[in-house]
């Protein structure tokens, strides 16, 4: 058994069948990368995975527990973490904000009312984020408005917000996209770090094939809603049928 | 000093010092000299610069953290003045039994609304809160005459119960025995100033309040309400709940409006259903931006200016256009007359019109960032001023 189990997932839109009969299993500490051509249906399914979408059919396991009918909210403070393919932070806040946020949440659960009291008074929070902002190498950029920060610092503040909430599964939907090749390596370093250093499962939605064989231990190919392949890296990377996929026939 | 940090503590400092000298400080030309007319210092006005600014902090506490542009507060303003004058009429003047009422009531009614309301947000947020405004004020203005007394207003009738009502008591709004219309007058040579009980109550409310506001921006609720209105999908995806937090800052501003209200009541013992009206909910959210969205002290500098505006511009009519300007020959006199005589007496809304157009376009700030621009050109003055001194290398 996976942390997480999506079983016979199915999902309509309109005359467009997105997903069908999707079986995915990600085993815990793993890393496990989902690839596939544009349209195969991979954006569809991490909605489905986060709340953002219900699908028609399937079911969706994590840790045991159902996340189906259950808002974005709920399914985070379950565990399940989400990077966005364009970076969504606070941009409004300074980066120490934009960390200290999730560290409440995990405190506090999804709603408090905390009015009165001095939110730099609360020492165990202020130390959370502040510790993780040097794991992010950015404390140096603590005061910093965070909208003002380049894509590469926004990215890794992103991961970081998703990390001080210590997610069991962490989502990512396509990290490096539209990044630099020095930016899209130090993301690499990044992640690797990360499923080395900590007790976290991973699961990435990537283009970049460079991306998904330096990450990831598993891979599912995904195309025209349904799952190809799933398998170990060596063996997709010679899979006639993976091939066929990407390239079309006549390749 | 209070849980405030240093530029928190001089702020308030500087907010005390004002709202205690306000007396002196609006009423800075002599009695009977040609500039007295501009002077704002008489308890009517500063009441209602105390009570509004009061009003618009509530206000900037909603629309200012979360982003949410609540289109129907002068509802709870109306609530507010409801309640406090139907104290008067079941128990005595006393005004302590009527404002927290009115703290009450506004809340649950503001409950009642944002629960609804929040459902949606931007334009249609907007759009509902208005709907429930007209709606309140349609309600106090005919269908619930019986408690709003309809379109004379609801006020106090000598054959109505006032059951606390002492033999001696003042018969109008007090607290415990202080005449909230009573004044004391101190006159220095030529200037004349007056110091009434009920401004320096209002006053006081007002720095109780403006504290509380600092508190909320300052804590980890006011920086979720911050974050609110920076990202919803982020704040949603971080595992909190936006619409809770989103109701808890509605029903907060939504009591400020309600003591706002009652405070009028308190000043005056009337209540009347135009004080619901949508005109009253948009001047709110005018004091709100011309003084700075999303500041502390933006919204009480906003709520001054416009009701100075509206008293001192209203008060100047043709005659005095006359005397100023007796200085020219006459055909250009009546001239100069004509042009300015659409700016004021009743047009002031046009000079209003004109200043706010100003302020959004050049300073999207508000009169904030306005203080703001003239500090930084003068710190870079004096460092410029440093430079030049600096012997050349």
């Amino acid at each position: 058994m996976g942390i997480l189990e999506v079983k016979d997932v199915g999902k309509r839109f309109g005359g467009l069948q997105a997903l069908s009969d999707v079986n995915l299993s990600v085993k815990e500490n793993s890393v496990h990368a989902i690839i596939g051509p544009n349209g195969a249906g991979k954006s569809t399914l991490l909605n489905c995975l986060v709340g953002k979408l219900i699908p028609d059919t399937g079911s969706v396991m994590f840790d045991g527990q159902s996340v189906l009918g259950r808002t974005p909210y709920e399914i985070n403070q379950m565990g399940i973490s989400r990077v966005f393919q364009t970076p969504e932070i606070f941009g409004d806040l300074t980066v120490m904000e934009n960390m200290m946020i999730p560290c409440f949440a995990k405190r506090d659960g999804a709603f408090r009312m905390h009015a009165i009291e001095n939110m730099m008074a609360e020492k165990d929070i202020v130390e959370k984020a502040e510790a993780m902002l040097v794991d992010m190498n950015m404390a140096d950029k603590k005061d910093m408005h965070s909208a003002s920060m380049s894509r590469g610092d926004k990215r890794r503040l992103e991961i970081g917000m998703c990390l001080a909430q210590e997610p069991r599964l962490l989502l990512l939907d396509e990290p490096t996209a539209g990044m630099a090749r020095a930016d899209t390596n130090n993301t690499i370093d990044l992640l690797k770090q990360i499923s080395d250093e900590r007790e976290i499962t991973i699961a990435i939605i990537e283009h970049d094939m460079h991306v998904v064989f330096s990450l990831a231990n598993r891979i599912t190919v995904l195309a025209q809603g349904t799952p190809l392949v799933e398998d170990d890296p060596e063996n997709i990377r010679g899979n006639p049928k993976v091939r066929e996929a990407y390239l079309g026939e006549t390749a | 000093m209070l849980g405030l940090n240093k530029k928190d503590t001089s702020l308030m400092i500087v907010v005390a010092i004002l709202a205690l000298f306000a007396p002196f400080i609006l009423n800075p030309f002599p009695e009977g000299s040609a500039m007295a007319q501009f002077n704002a210092g008489y308890p009517d006005l500063m009441q209602r610069f105390v009570i509004f600014g009061i009003f618009a902090i509530g206000f900037n506490i909603l629309f200012g953290l979360t982003g949410y542009l609540s289109f129907g507060h002068a509802a709870f303003l109306g609530i507010g003045s409801y309640s406090v004058v139907w104290m008067y009429k079941l128990l005595d003047y006393n005004v302590i039994w009527g404002l927290p009422l009115a703290i009450i009531t506004s809340g649950l009614f503001a409950l009642l609304i944002g629960y609804v309301s929040l459902r949606r947000s931007g334009i249609y947020f907007s759009i509902l809160t208005l709907a429930f405004a007209q709606m309140s004020f349609n309600l106090a203005y005919s269908v619930l005459t019986p408690i709003t007394n309809g379109e004379t207003g609801l006020q106090v009738y000598t054959d109505d119960a006032q059951v606390l009502l002492g033999a001696n008591e003042a018969t109008s709004p007090h607290l415990f025995g202080i005449v909230m219309n009573s004044s004391a007058k101190l006159d220095l040579g030529p200037w004349s100033f007056t110091f009434n009980n009920g401004y320096y109550f209002c006053a006081i409310i007002l720095l109780l309040v403006f504290y509380l506001a600092i508190r909320i921006f300052r804590s980890p609720f006011g920086m979720m309400l911050r974050a609110i209105k920076s990202n919803q999908t982020r704040l949603n995806y971080t595992g909190l709940n936006p619409r809770p937090y989103a109701l808890a800052a509605f029903v907060i501003s939504g009591m400020y409006a309600g003591l706002a209200g009652g405070l009028m009541a308190a000043m005056d013992p009337l209540a009347g259903a135009e004080r619901m009206q949508w005109t009253a909910s948009g001047e709110v959210v005018l004091m709100t931006i011309l003084g700075g969205t999303g500041t502390l002290i933006g919204p009480v500098l906003g709520a001054g200016f416009i009701k100075y505006f509206e008293n001192i511009f209203s008060k100047i009519n043709d005659n005095i256009l006359h005397q100023w300007f007796a200085f020219l020959p006459d055909g250009l006199e009546d001239f100069v007359v004509f042009i300015i005589h659409p700016f004021i007496g009743k047009g002031w809304h046009l000079t209003l019109g004109i200043l706010f157009m100003l302020v959004v376009i050049f300073l999207p700030g508000g009169l904030v960032e306005g203080g703001q621009r003239i500090k930084r050109a003068l710190s870079r003055k004096k460092d410029a001023d440093a430079a030049k001194t600096e012997p050349a290398e």
